[in-house]
């Protein structure tokens, strides 16, 4: 089985954040590379993605998706660091 | 932590998300194998050049299937443009391509992702484009987004198609690479080269890449798109040439 | 807002009253993983159970002079496909508990790959539950869990481990990896115990 970019989960995550999680940059707890989600690897099929370390391919992160529920779990990693837009003045 | 990553390029806020009703105002034939699928949006707030979206299909007792497709267009307006590939085994693609026609309303989802994102009125660190087979959606996106802006920082697309015949954009990519600032188009065909090709056909190898690409030495910012063994191939030999990894990026579309 | 997209039929769906509730007939085998296929050469696979006295482990060749079963069984995904009367051959957990002395009643699979499932071990004796080295006759694919996978038959399928490598018995049910991430700790397709 192939896997995708973290960039692919842009769209199921958008329905959970108000911001966009796969630009977020991460630190893996496995090999302490540091990088955005967007370039984790990431297997998905029915069952639900699995989001691995580039680097090392420690899970970072699991979302699992139910037709009314959903678990998102981000094991693998320590706090994430979003971007903010600076406000004018 | 903010030194060592790149956060200057392309990664700045796009319009945010949601669930929008497209409404298919024209169908093309791309290729023999793809099509080209214009959407006016309802409420489509405009997306940034590489981003993508999601389609939901629903069949009628329910059940429902949903994919991610590069969005071939970008800006504030609200048609979208997508170019589809028919996968022999999909789901959702052989509907795109071979079922949907105009008038169609299709469940949309996005704009999405902004980190496989470049604008233009950057810093003209020179951008090179590589893309594989559909890959060169996103990338068309791109090269169109920054002449539609008259931005001049020199770009070049390296593009792996199977055949001529199989040329997403044909028409737009020249007329990309006959403007002032020329977008430089560098076409490798993996299956069958037109008469007179000066190279056989052929899987593109790593002499010919780096031959085809901005050297590392000017510190380009790479996009490459295409199947997961041609983004896989293409990006490991790029960081041996040298390129610094944090300045490519990538989407994998599966396959092989 | 969700609508019937025109045209769209989505699957072919059989009903069969071998079918726990919910789920769909499929006849190919849908690959589902939560990371790489691991490439495990029989020359190094190795089976152990660890109790909390001690451990036993079996290398390929000991593994295949133990008792081989015959297995026609249907399986179920949680992911809505069920397979009917499939055909496998393996070792019974009953084998390989034969000499296992242990105290605990929970069972934690682990494979190579990383990844874990937990079933109480009532679950696995008495004929439930299989170490299986062949599907339809041939050696199974590593996509399909080769060398060797946990068949649990009577659970749904995340609970056949691929890549098995090794059962850890445990003094309380402790949730494997689907099992922490939103799946049902049990996970009977009867009772549709797909989430928590």
């Amino acid at each position: 089985m192939t896997h995708l970019d973290g960039n692919s989960l842009a769209g199921p995550l958008s329905e959970f954040f108000a911001f966009d999680v796969t630009v977020a940059v991460a630190k893996c707890e496995g090999c302490g590379s540091i990088a955005e989600l967007a370039r984790a690897m990431v297997y998905s099929s029915d069952a639900g993605s699995v989001v691995r370390c580039d680097s090392c391919g420690q899970v970072l992160m699991t979302l699992v998706e139910s037709e009314d529920r959903a678990w998102i779990r981000f094991t693998g990693m320590g706090a994430i660091e979003v971007a903010r837009t600076p406000t004018a003045g | 932590m903010s030194d060592t990553i790149d956060t200057t390029a392309g990664i700045r806020a796009v319009p945010r998300a949601g669930w929008h009703v497209g409404t298919v105002v024209a169908v093309h034939r791309e290729t023999p194998n793809a099509t080209r699928l214009e959407l006016e949006v309802d409420g489509w707030p405009g997306n940034a050049p590489g981003q993508h979206l999601d389609v939901r299909l629903t069949a009628p007792d329910g059940y429902t299937a949903s994919r991610s497709y590069s969005i071939a267009s970008s800006g504030d307006s609200s048609r979208v443009v997508l170019a589809v590939d028919k996968l022999p085994d999909g789901e959702v693609s052989p509907f795109l391509v071979d079922e949907v026609r105009a008038g169609d309303k299709l469940e949309l989802h996005g704009p999405l992702g902004a980190f496989f994102v470049w604008r233009p009125g950057g810093d003209h660190r020179p951008v090179q484009l590589i893309a594989g087979g559909s890959g060169v959606v996103p990338l068309y996106a791109i090269a169109s987004a920054r002449a539609e802006a008259g931005d001049e920082t020199p770009f070049r697309l390296l593009y792996s198609v199977r055949t001529p015949d199989d040329v997403y954009f044909a028409r737009e990519l020249k007329a990309l690479a006959g403007t002032s600032a020329p977008l430089r188009l560098d076409l490798v065909y993996t299956r069958r080269a037109p008469d007179g090709w000066p190279t056989p056909p052929g899987r593109i190898t790593r002499e010919a890449l780096e031959a085809a690409v901005v050297p590392a030495a000017q510190h380009p910012l790479v996009y490459v798109c295409g199947s997961t063994g041609f983004v896989e191939r293409v990006a490991d030999w790029l960081v041996g040439f040298g390129h610094d990894a944090r300045s490519i990026r990538t989407e994998r579309y599966g396959g092989m | 807002m969700s609508f019937i997209t025109r045209g769209f039929g989505g699957r072919s769906r059989e009903r069969d009253d071998r079918l726990p509730p919910g789920q769909t007939l499929v006849h190919d085998f849908p690959v589902l993983s939560a990371g790489p296929t691991p490439e495990v050469d029989t020359a190094e696979w190795e089976f152990t159970i660890r109790t909390e006295s001690g451990s036993q482990s079996w290398n390929w060749d000991e593994f295949m002079a133990l008792d081989i079963d015959e297995v026609s069984t249907d399986i179920h995904c949680v992911t809505h496909w069920s397979k009917l009367g499939t055909s496998w051959r393996g070792v019974s957990l009953d084998t390989l508990f034969e000499h296992v002395e242990t105290e605990y009643d929970y069972v934690m699979a682990h494979s190579y790959g990383g990844y874990t499932t937990n079933v109480p071990l009532d679950e696995l004796l008495d004929g439930k539950a299989w170490v299986a080295f062949e599907f339809d006759g041939e050696p199974l694919d590593p996509e399909h869990g080769g060398p060797a996978r946990l068949l649990v038959p009577h659970l749904y399928f995340w609970k056949s481990a691929k890549w098995v490598r090794g059962l850890e018995m445990m003094p309380s049910d402790e949730p494997g990896f689907w099992e922490q991430n939103g799946y049902h700790i049990h996970g009977d397709p009867w009772k549709e115990e797909r989430y928590w």
